[in-house]
């Protein structure tokens, strides 16, 4: 079983190895046809741009994306420095210049890795795949009679801050800082997955396809993962399976099939304010003028995040939203969970937790204010404060930075819910009505709690689970996304989710259950 | 300002000295010797296994005991020189109090076996206990195969500790079945093949003879009285625990196995009161023993004792027994009394089911004539506390137990559910014809 294992970890990380390759390889040629289609596409007018790019780029031959790239950027910034020096400013270019390279690089592969597709996907995704299987799957015999599987988590270096945790670290983030800010180096990556998003949406792969598709392929092996490591606790194969199914078929599948459908993008799960461009011009637009459909997903956008989400948290949590159906609580409770234990959970951590959260909720509601303002009264300006770099900054410290970078990049050092406990503003309103207009609760158990500590080192979203239990009192907190697993390693069966009545939901108490009954009454009611 | 002083740092005292910093602005001060701050005894096994680290054992946070006025001093009291009202610490300096609350807990047992005291022969008690079986069995190649000896609570968790790093386990039981001292026959059997599962090489019927030494003066082997000799490097004592008073032999406390304690927890002398594990009442409350090293009665006796000492004086009065382990990956809750065969009243029934695939099982004990609930033993199923608490004070009868038994299930969610085959059994066993009835929000809350 350990050799099946290790063989796994070694075509694994040939698998990854040559996925982070790619961006380095391969080789680029922009014939003169497709330049001028982008030229006609972008309607770029700037004739020092064209004449740099006929110079240094159109019928070269470039290998590796990093020569090419720097080419282009150089012309863009040179051609629009001059336009600005000129006041040419009809003949700026807006296109960012990693957009411009991505566009130009993903139209101009030829070589082994663009005539390839098939092959290179086998020889990143395909083998990456096998190899976690080979690794995760032997599990099932390796973790010996099902129960909770915590032997050796603060041993290992992967999933105790050591070296290995620090490699998926850098690795991870590097990965986010391609996404978010150099997509031409994920060029070779969208070459990959292009027969699979021609087969859906019929357009070839951007990289944010590869990301979708890279997201359900990590979740569903990770979720094979949870299912063998918590194989004794339906509630948590139930709940991985929930996520599975809403990432691939509502965050991933649907929303590319409504484009071959000629409609809009859409995700119907994602509720604003997670989804803080939902209220965008250029959203509102795209809705409005795809008839029909565009007016229910309007509706339909509306609706989730003003009732059906805070309906649901009413009965069920915000676990129903925030652990069973949200993309970032899919990929953090399947990739995430061998991090889980490093939240934080100290007084000062909740301080910081409560300031951000809710501060970046004010700025996702003051952003989306602006917008609309904006967009009713057909201004661009609000108190003199241009609304789209309120919104630029939102997309960029928020949205990527803060959601993508930090959110998942940190997994291994500060725990896996790092953007859902500390940023997320869709779980701060909901940890509202979660906190003061709802049926669940964490019931403690009676006296039972040994205070082992169990619930609070594995608690995801730092909370002390703990300081609840042993003084016999319900957990009621905002933050709670109802995972489920202090519950699975409470050692003796002190705490259980539900969704019982409002009444009696918290119930501070200072003398526990198994004294005497008179002094229980005696304090407690004092 | 009245000093409190408190000896032992465990929950006991710290829930004393919780409780009376919430009601009185006394100085209190907890003395240690084991650590610098609380922890949870309770968890060592899991610092060992990896699934925490020591810290995470830790209730509070440092900060919290200046915050709240709890002055901790690391020391080891020698001494109580009750007439002085003062501690005589074993770094030479004194430390005077007005009450004193004794909290130091227990300490593993041994009988006088040849070996005991050999290098590489431990037992599993106290934070040093845990440092030393790191430095004794840090891997499988350091420690080729550890030897158990006494099966009780902490032998089996010592056991699993030792398999969590894939250590072989001789594990030697002196009863003929696990723990069936306390467990009913049926349940004591199952824990039998659980553990067996888990490889580990069970000796029922067995006692230890002697520890044998190698010429460094480990332990090398141990010889039992079936004739074997089974060679090892760490040899576990965990035959039970008694109190940790040795120190106070000579101080005029009236000492038994442990601190002599009326009702209110006072010892025989003015001033000083004796809580936990360390503690023995004249006689056993209810079918309570005298000394009780539980985790759960340490608790209650400091939040007792928390209001005597700021003026209301109470007496300790457990309420139901209840009690809760972890056997491998089997868990064990109980409320109220359920006895072992050995130990059973005369007027005692039990009722026993067993899942035919799960390592699930239920004893229910009730009152032959009366039909009352006695208590209940459960592996694999967990079960509200406070429902139980609630029949058992009630008296309610096992019929009504069966019957509503869905009200007191605390599985998690999407748990398959037993109540149907338990009272289907039930109902054949005995002739009655109960339905189990529906889960109710209203019942279960109903004077919670």
């Amino acid at each position: 079983m350990k050799t099946i294992q290790n063989i796994g970890i070694a075509i694994f990380l040939l698998g990854l190895g040559i996925f982070a390759a790619l961006p380095f390889l391969g080789s680029f040629k922009l014939d003169q046809s497709t330049f001028d289609e982008i030229v006609t596409e972008k309607r770029i007018k700037s004739e020092i741009f064209t004449a740099d790019m006929q110079q240094n780029v159109v019928g070269k031959e470039f290998t590796g994306m990093i020569d090419l790239s720097s080419k282009i950027s150089k012309a863009l910034e040179y051609a629009n420095a001059t336009h600005v020096k000129n006041k040419e400013y009809k003949k700026k270019i807006y296109t960012k210049s990693s957009e411009m390279a991505s566009l130009i690089g993903k139209r101009s592969g030829t070589g082994y890795i663009a005539n390839n597709k098939g092959i290179m996907w086998f020889l990143s995704f395909g083998i990456g795949i096998i190899g976690a299987l080979l690794f995760i799957i032997p599990q099932v015999v390796t973790l010996g009679k099902k129960g909770i599987k915590n032997d050796g988590v603060y041993h290992q270096s992967s999933t105790n801050k050591g070296w290995i945790a620090w490699l998926v670290f850098f690795f991870l983030v590097s990965f986010y800082m391609v996404l978010y800010f150099g997509s031409q180096y994920a060029v070779n990556w969208t070459y990959l997955v292009d027969p699979i998003s021609e087969s859906l949406s019929g357009n070839p792969a951007g990289h944010w396809f590869v990301y979708g598709f890279m997201y359900c392929t990590i979740m569903s092996v990770m979720a094979v993962r949870m299912y063998i490591k918590y194989r004794h606790n339906m509630y948590q194969i139930v709940r991985t399976t929930s996520v599975l199914f809403f990432q691939i078929i509502f965050a991933f599948l649907i929303p590319e099939i409504m484009v071959r459908l000629q409609m809009p993008y859409y995700d119907f799960k994602n509720a604003f304010p997670l989804d803080y461009d939902f209220f965008f011009q250029w959203n509102l637009k795209s809705l409005l003028d795809s008839g029909g459909i565009g007016l229910f997903i309007l509706v339909w956008g509306v609706v989730l995040t003003l009732v059906i989400v805070p309906v649901m948290v009413y009965f069920f949590g915000k676990r129903w939203y925030c652990s069973w159906v949200c993309g970032c609580g899919g990929l953090a409770e399947t990739l995430g969970d061998p991090y889980r234990q490093h939240s934080s959970k100290s007084l000062f951590s909740w301080k910081v937790e409560r300031w951000l959260i809710h501060g970046v909720l004010v700025f996702a509601v003051v952003m989306t204010g602006m917008t609309l303002y904006s967009f009713f009264t057909e201004t661009s300006t609000v108190f003199g404060i241009k609304t789209s770099s309120i919104q630029n900054l939102y997309s960029l410290a928020i949205g990527s930075v803060f959601a993508g970078v930090i959110g998942t990049g940190f997994y291994p050092i500060f725990g896996n819910r790092v953007w859902c406990r500390f940023g997320c503003p869709l779980a701060a309103y909901l940890g509202f009505v979660q906190r003061f207009k709802s049926r669940f609760r964490i019931t403690t158990n009676g006296g039972q709690c040994i205070s082992c500590g169990n619930c609070s080192t594995y608690c995801e979203q730092g909370i002390d689970v703990r300081a609840y239990a042993q003084k016999g009192e319900n957990i009621v907190r905002s933050s709670c996304v109802g995972c489920g697993v202090c519950s699975a390693v409470c050692p003796r069966g002190v705490l259980k989710l539900e969704n019982g009545p409002e009444e009696g939901r918290i119930n501070p108490t200072e003398i526990l259950l198994g004294n005497d009954v008179d002094l229980m009454e005696l304090v407690n009611k004092k | 300002m009245e000093h409190i002083v408190i000896i032992g740092n465990g929950i006991a005292g710290v829930t004393a000295a919780r409780h009376i910093r919430k009601k009185s602005d006394k100085r209190i001060t907890i003395v240690s010797a084991e650590t610098d701050y609380f922890f949870s005894r309770t968890a060592l096994m899991y610092v060992y296994m990896g699934h925490m680290k020591f810290e995470h054992t830790q209730p509070y946070e440092n900060w919290f005991w200046k915050k709240n006025r709890i002055e901790l001093v690391k020391a080891y009291v020698n001494a109580v020189d009750h007439q002085n009202k003062k501690l005589v610490l074993a770094d030479g300096n004194f430390l005077n109090y007005d009450k004193l609350i004794l909290a130091t807990g227990s300490k593993p047992n041994k009988f006088g076996w040849p070996g005991q005291d050999l290098a590489g022969v431990q037992g599993l008690y106290s934070k040093q206990d845990l440092d030393q079986l790191e430095a004794n069995a840090p891997d499988k190649e350091t420690c080729k195969r550890a030897v158990i000896v006494g099966g009780g609570l902490i032998g089996i968790e010592m056991a699993e500790m030792l398999r969590s790093r894939k250590i072989p386990v001789t594990f030697l039981v002196r009863e003929n079945s696990f723990w069936n001292g306390v467990l009913p026959a049926g349940e004591s059997a199952m824990i039998n093949e659980h553990i067996l599962e888990h490889h580990i090489d069970l000796h029922l019927g067995t006692n230890l003879v002697e520890i044998l030494a190698d010429e460094n003066g480990r332990a090398r082997a141990v010889t039992t009285d079936k004739g074997d000799t089974i060679e090892c490097s760490v040899v576990g004592l965990t035959a039970g625990v008694s109190p940790n008073v040795d120190f106070l032999k000579e101080s005029g406390i009236e000492l038994g196995r442990g601190i002599k304690v009326n009702r209110h927890l006072e010892t025989n002398i003015s001033d000083i009161y004796a809580i936990g594990d360390c503690a023995e009442q004249h006689e056993g409350i209810g079918q309570r023993r005298p000394i009780e090293a539980v985790w759960y009665t340490g608790r209650m006796m400091g939040e007792t004792l928390a209001q005597t000492i700021c003026g209301n004086k109470t007496e300790y009065k457990p309420g139901h027994w209840f009690n809760s382990a972890k056997f491998l990956d089997l868990e064990y809750q109980t409320y109220g009394w359920v006895f072992s065969e050995r130990g059973m009243k005369e007027n005692e029934q039990h009722f026993h089911w067993r899942d035919d695939k799960e390592k699930i099982c239920i004893t229910i004990a009730f009152n032959k004539d009366t039909k009352q609930f006695l208590g209940i033993n459960t592996f694999g199923i967990r079960m509200r506390h406070e429902i139980f608490d609630r029949w058992l004070t009630e008296k309610c009868d096992v019929n009504h137990v069966l019957e509503y038994l869905k009200d007191a299930n605390f599985d998690p969610e999407f748990y398959s559910k037993y109540e149907h085959k338990i009272v289907s059994t039930f109902n054949s066993e005995f002739g009655t014809s109960i339905t189990p009835k529906k889960k109710s929000w209203k019942r279960i809350f109903s004077n919670a």
